[in-house]
């Protein structure tokens, strides 16, 4: 009995090395540990054992049979892993094929350059006004310091609403977003007419200029501009503010230059320009000379003070202008302003 | 204004580069678009803001000569060849320039002719091609004679178009002189701001170098004075001085017309002006040089027009329907706000803007060869021929006269004169300049034209300029510039611009302005004026950059921009494309929105009065207007399209504003948030999409998870018909009982009437909300609930209804009878067919019982479902179906 034990063991044990599949391990399983095989038969057969054999046998058939499920066991793992890999293998993708995009929802450019306007300013201080965009002579010029047939009204060429009988004050649509300050000005100044509080805001908006239209200039174009009132508001202030601002948007490194310049509605009055971000300052095709146009600004007007509602012996403040589609321009190499109204989609997926 | 370096250095020493030069003058507020160099040392590009053009002249190759000889060629009629003596040595060169030909073979030269020569390797404009083309002199044969140098036009130089001749330089030129040292030149084309009026004239812009500079300013010797003796020569009436602040007249008689030096001819080019005679040179010279444009009238004219009476000058606006012929030879309706020079037969003169013909200055000369096409020559210069008008001017009536800008601009606009004269009187000329002008002019016309200046000066000076005082203290400046700047250093700066300074005390400064500033004003906006200009002065750079010291204001954000841009973010997220279109469209480009059948929009439009283009003519009434013209644009290059734009529309208001509460009679500017959706739902891949078109639904579920996401209270859709939409694809989106907006497919007729491409079939979705509307209805504020803990019960109704009864109705149902405990309810199938019967549908939908503090027992879920399919039997006529 011992011996057909020990051949069972070693005939199971020898097929199991040749087992390469889950097929051909169920058939081993059921010819050496099933209910018909050698072994089974043999635990079946045990009662026509005598006394003495039964322990002996016993413990040996029970070594057998725990040898061959170990066997079991161990070769299922390994044709498991034989068989994962094999088909890993098969499944390889390939996976230079396009992926299934979901489509992408995007913001304008000029609304992504506004909102990073917005931030950087909110940060400095400065909160959102928003003003019309179809305004009177008075606001759009006469408030502001362009008195009716001034030259300074060359500066900017206007559009003219067909409306009868208002003489000196016909409607326009606003040429700048500065009327935006008399609003403003007035507005808060209401709030307490003796002592009218500070004000800082920034006037984003569309404004037109009877233009004709090419690459460079456009008939509608947005601004945003900044306003400053206070007791002790400075040019210097205006200077480091705008400078905080360059280095905000342009790089923590970049120069700001102020060159005198003329508005009727600040005084003094300045160009600002930035060192060029594209070349360093060292001169390139875009910025000729190393220096990058930004905005215009200066001291409010004593004038535009008092048409707000501020007394221009007691407050002193600053505005400036800047255009976002100018920035956009010069930060993404945009080299035609009439592409960001038109609204083509191949030039609109690019940001 | 186009200054020549040359020019300038009349006034100023000018020891800086041109580069360094063109940038302190833009940095103190005059900025120089462009140099053009003539001859001298080109600027390095990269380190100047200024364009750059024109030609260096190489020392070396290019130098002055003298034309010894001039000898036929032997094979050619139209060349001729010159010996000339560069310095060093003596060459023959081949020239084919027609004012050489006079000298052709008649032996050594009297007078030699001095002349720009340039050598082998010589950079110059070529002088036979259109434009500005460079070119290197190279050794070439023609027609047998070798050449390898030339004399030079104009145009190969740079200097001007001029290439008919060579160029003739001055006797004074020494041969071997590099052309550079003697003729090199630059000129700064300066961009003045309407408040730098005062610098449109060379001693303008020199007087702020020199203050600028720190260098004196060399003042022009003061213009001779006409002799002494009564001005009995005219008389003078001004019969607005408002108008017409000032006027003074100058006579010089028995002058001869002529072409003006070359110098000052050359200057005028320079300048951007033509040469034209030396008497209308010398009134042009004189505007450039100290920026008073003066008028010269032939006075004989005006004699015999007095007839016999003194000479009367008259000032006044043009009478109704009064006419006169300009210089230009148009005649011109004249307006009666126009101020006119006249004499006691009529206008002579539009004020400052443009003379008239009749009395204008009048070379018979110049007609008679202008007529045969020739240019006269230096000395040959016929004089007194018989013309239409008999001889030549003899005797000039000078005028020099201060206007009223803002007039003055007025009629130069009106009429569009836009002359180098309106240009300066439309911004401002201090009646100082009128009597300086004319002595200047006097003075000018006598050294170039001979003649005799009459005595005396007639000066009518009902006017006088104001030429306030301002007072400034240091505090003003540290208030407004926030730099310390001693009293005495003010006053030194604002003594180089010429401004007159007393010190009053310590911290007092009287500023008292020269005659030749108009734009200082009085008061604080004076005060504003000087430090303006001691600002400039002192430099912007040196200005240090300070952080606001003022205390912040309250920062109150802006709520209703925040909402406008959580929507955009909302729509972003659901894969739209924001765009922003152009606001100036045209009715008829609107009126394609609404069915051709339905009525006209007839509510009032911004029209525009001054449209720059026709297409430009209105501002839009639609914004779905707007993004249809975009959608159909893009439908060329896009299947897909999912657009949304987020701006104003206008209605002109006849009542008045009621956003601005002005009550100005502005429009109304009517904020809207439009949608499109238009192509298939999914793009064609490399596997089986879902690439049906897209829907009313689509849409729909955009614009629903959008009022969603703004948590706007108790949306609803209802059936609506609409001018731009399908009738039975239309609903109003409403929550509660305000209407936000509306939301459709494009009727079929308002589509076909957008050029779509072929392959573009799709149905177009849009929606138009009212933005005003929406952003009343975003809560600032909301409550979250809390997550739930206990298992939730899902079980699925199906129902069967009529087939007119709206989904929504059950939804409703289900949600008002289930209560918090039917914590959603989802549609998740719509079913016709046979069986349930022909007008008949079932709606299957989704319902999840989820109770906050309990776990829902069977016979809890069986008990709610009883109620709610109850009440759906007995309100709706819902059968459950099983």
């Amino acid at each position: 009995m011992l011996d057909k034990l020990n051949e069972i063991q070693t005939n199971a044990l020898s097929a199991i090395e040749s087992v390469q599949d889950e097929a051909a391990l169920e058939a081993w399983r059921v010819a050496h540990l099933g209910r018909s095989s050698a072994l089974m038969q043999l635990f079946n057969g045990f009662g026509q054992l005598s006394k003495e054999e039964r322990p002996v046998i016993g413990q040996r058939a029970n070594e057998v049979k725990k040898a061959l499920e170990e066997a079991f066991v161990a070769r299922s793992g390994q044709v498991r892993q034989v068989a994962l890999k094999r088909s890993i293998e098969q499944e390889r993708l390939d996976v230079t094929l396009p992926g299934r995009r979901l489509p992408l929802g995007r913001l304008h450019p000029d609304t992504q350059i506004l909102r990073e306007l917005y931030r950087v300013f909110g940060e400095m201080g400065f909160q959102v006004y928003r003003s019309r965009e179809v305004e009177s002579d008075e606001y759009n010029f006469q408030l502001l310091n362009f008195p009716v047939g001034h030259p300074a009204r060359d500066m900017q060429d206007t559009y003219f609403v067909e409306s009868e009988g208002r003489g000196d004050n016909p409607i326009v649509l606003r040429t700048h977003t500065s009327p935006g300050q008399i609003r403003a000005m007035r507005e808060c100044a209401a709030r307490d007419p003796h002592k009218p509080p500070s004000v800082r805001i920034i006037l984003p908006g569309m404004v037109y200029r009877y233009e004709q239209v090419d690459a460079r200039h456009e008939t509608q174009f947005d601004q945003i501009e900044g306003l400053a009132v206070g007791p002790g508001i400075t040019f210097s202030d205006l200077k480091g503010t705008l400078a905080d601002l360059a280095r905000r948007l342009f790089g923590k490194n970049v120069r700001t230059r102020f060159r005198a310049s003329f508005f009727p509605f600040t005084e003094p009055s300045a160009e600002f320009d930035i060192e060029c971000f594209l070349c360093g300052g060292k001169g390139c095709n875009v910025c000729g000379g190393g220096w990058l146009e930004i905005g215009g600004c200066g001291m409010i007007h004593p004038v535009v003070l008092q048409n707000g509602g501020y007394d221009p012996e007691r407050y002193t403040g600053f505005a400036f202008g800047l255009g976002p589609q100018r920035i956009a321009m010069l930060r993404y190499g945009i080299n035609d302003i009439r592409y960001f109204w038109e609204n083509d989609l191949r030039f609109l997926e690019q940001f | 204004m186009k200054a020549p370096l040359s020019w300038l250095k009349d006034f100023v020493d000018i020891d800086i580069s041109i580069a360094d030069l063109a940038h302190l003058i833009t940095m103190a507020g005059m900025e120089v678009e462009e140099i053009r160099i003539l001859g001298l040392p080109m600027p390095a590009p990269g380190r100047v803001d200024a364009r750059l053009s024109g030609l260096e002249w190489d020392r070396e190759k290019i130098v002055v000569a003298s034309i010894l000889e001039v000898f036929p060629h032997p094979n050619a009629d139209r060349l001729t060849l010159c010996k000339l003596f560069d310095g060093q040595q003596e060459h023959i060169v081949l020239t084919g320039a027609p004012n050489l030909f006079e000298y052709k073979g008649i032996g050594p030269l009297p007078k030699v002719l001095k002349v720009a020569y340039a050598k082998e390797g010589a950079q110059i404009y070529d002088g036979h091609q259109e434009g500005l083309v460079l070119t290197k002199l190279k050794r070439a044969t023609i027609r047998g004679v070798e050449s390898f140098s030339m004399v030079c036009s104009e145009k190969e130089l740079g200097i001007s178009d001029e290439h008919e001749g060579i160029l003739i330089l001055d006797e004074d030129a020494l041969p071997g002189t590099p052309l550079a040292d003697y003729l090199g030149d630059a000129v700064l084309d300066v961009k003045l701001l309407p408040s730098f009026a005062r610098c449109a004239s060379m001693l303008g812009l020199a007087r702020e170098i020199a203050a600028i500079t720190g260098k004196p300013l060399k003042q022009l010797q003061a213009p001779s004075q006409p002799p002494a003796g009564k001005a009995d020569f005219a008389e003078i009436e001004i019969t607005n001085p408002e108008m017409n602040p000032r006027f003074v007249l100058g006579l010089i008689r028995n002058i001869e017309i002529r072409p003006s030096p070359e110098k000052v001819q050359r200057r005028l080019k320079m300048a951007g002006m033509r040469p034209i005679n030396n008497i209308v040179d010398a009134t042009n010279y004189v505007m450039l040089e100290i920026g008073e444009p003066l008028h010269a009238f032939d006075y004989d004219v005006l004699v015999k027009s007095a007839k016999n009476k003194p000479v009367k000058i008259i000032t006044r606006t043009a009478k109704a329907g009064e006419k006169l012929t300009t210089l230009d030879g148009v005649e011109r309706k004249l307006d009666e706000t126009t101020v006119l020079v006249c004499d006691q037969a009529g206008a002579l003169s539009i004020a400052g803007v443009m003379g008239g013909r009749e009395s204008d200055v009048y070379d018979a000369a110049q007609e008679v060869l202008d007529a045969r096409g020739i240019e006269p020559q230096a000395g040959e210069f016929p004089k007194g021929k018989a013309s239409a008008r008999g001889k030549s001017t003899s005797s000039i009536l000078l005028e020099g006269a201060a206007w009223n800008f803002i007039n003055i601009r007025k009629t130069a606009r009106a009429y569009a004169l836009h002359s180098e004269a309106s240009y300066r009187f439309g911004r401002g000329v201090h009646p100082a300049l009128a009597e300086r002008g004319v002595r200047r002019g006097l003075e000018l016309m006598h050294a170039w034209a001979n003649g005799e200046v009459a005595p005396g000066l007639v000066d009518a000076y009902p006017l006088p300029a104001k030429d306030p005082t301002v007072e400034i203290t240091s505090a003003d400046v540290k208030r407004w510039l926030g730099v310390e700047i001693p009293i005495k250093k003010m006053k030194l700066m604002l003594e180089r611009l010429e401004f007159t300074c007393t010190l009053e005390s310590k911290q007092r400064l009287l500023v008292t302005l020269p005659d030749h500033r108009m734009d200082i004003g009085e008061g604080i906006t004076g005060k504003a004026d000087i430090v303006e200009e001691i600002a400039r002065i002192y430099g912007y750079d040196n200005i240090p950059e300070t952080r606001i010291a003022d205390e912040l204001p309250p920062q109150l954000g802006n709520p209703l921009l925040d909402k406008e841009e959580r929507i955009r973010d909302l729509l972003v997220a659901q894969g739209l494309q924001e765009t922003i279109s152009y606001r100036l469209t045209t009715p008829e480009r609107e009126a394609r929105r609404l069915r051709p059948d339905a009525p006209t929009d007839d509510q009032p439009y911004v029209c525009i009065a001054n449209p720059i283009a026709p297409d430009k003519a209105v501002l839009r009434h639609s914004v779905l207007a707007s993004l249809l013209d975009t959608a159909e644009r893009n439908a060329r290059v896009r299947e897909r399209l999912a657009l949304f734009e987020i701006g104003p529309a206008f209605r002109a208001s006849e009542s008045g504003d009621p956003s601005s509460g002005s009550g100005q009679g502005l429009p109304d500017e009517l904020q809207r948030v439009v949608l499109l959706l238009a192509g298939p739902r999914s793009l064609p891949g490399w596997q089986p999409v879902d690439a049906t078109p897209m829907d009313f639904y689509d849409l729909k579920g955009v614009l629903s998870a959008l009022l969603d996401g703004l948590r706007i209270p108790a949306v609803g859709f209802r059936p609506a018909e609409h001018p731009s939409f399908h009738p039975g694809k239309c609903a109003r989106v409403m929550s509660g009982d305000k209407q936000i907006g509306v939301v459709g497919e494009l009727h079929p007729q308002v589509r076909g009437q957008y050029d779509w491409p072929a392959s573009f079939r799709s149905p177009v979705q849009v929606a138009e909300i009212d933005l005003d509307v929406l952003l009343t209805l975003i809560p600032t504020l909301h409550q979250t609930e809390a997550v739930p803990t206990l298992p939730p019960v899902l079980e699925d109704l199906a129902v069967v209804v009529d087939e007119n009864l709206p989904a929504e109705r059950i939804a409703e149902l289900i949600r008002q009878t289930g209560g918090k405990v039917v914590s959603e309810v989802r549609l998740f199938d719509v079913y016709r067919d046979e069986k349930i019967g022909a007008g008949k549908k079932s709606l299957a939908y989704s319902l999840t019982y989820q109770a906050v503090n309990k776990t829902l027992s069977d016979k809890d879920v069986a008990g709610l479902r009883a109620r709610i399919l109850r009440r759906l039997e007995q309100e709706l006529g819902a059968v459950l179906r099983r």
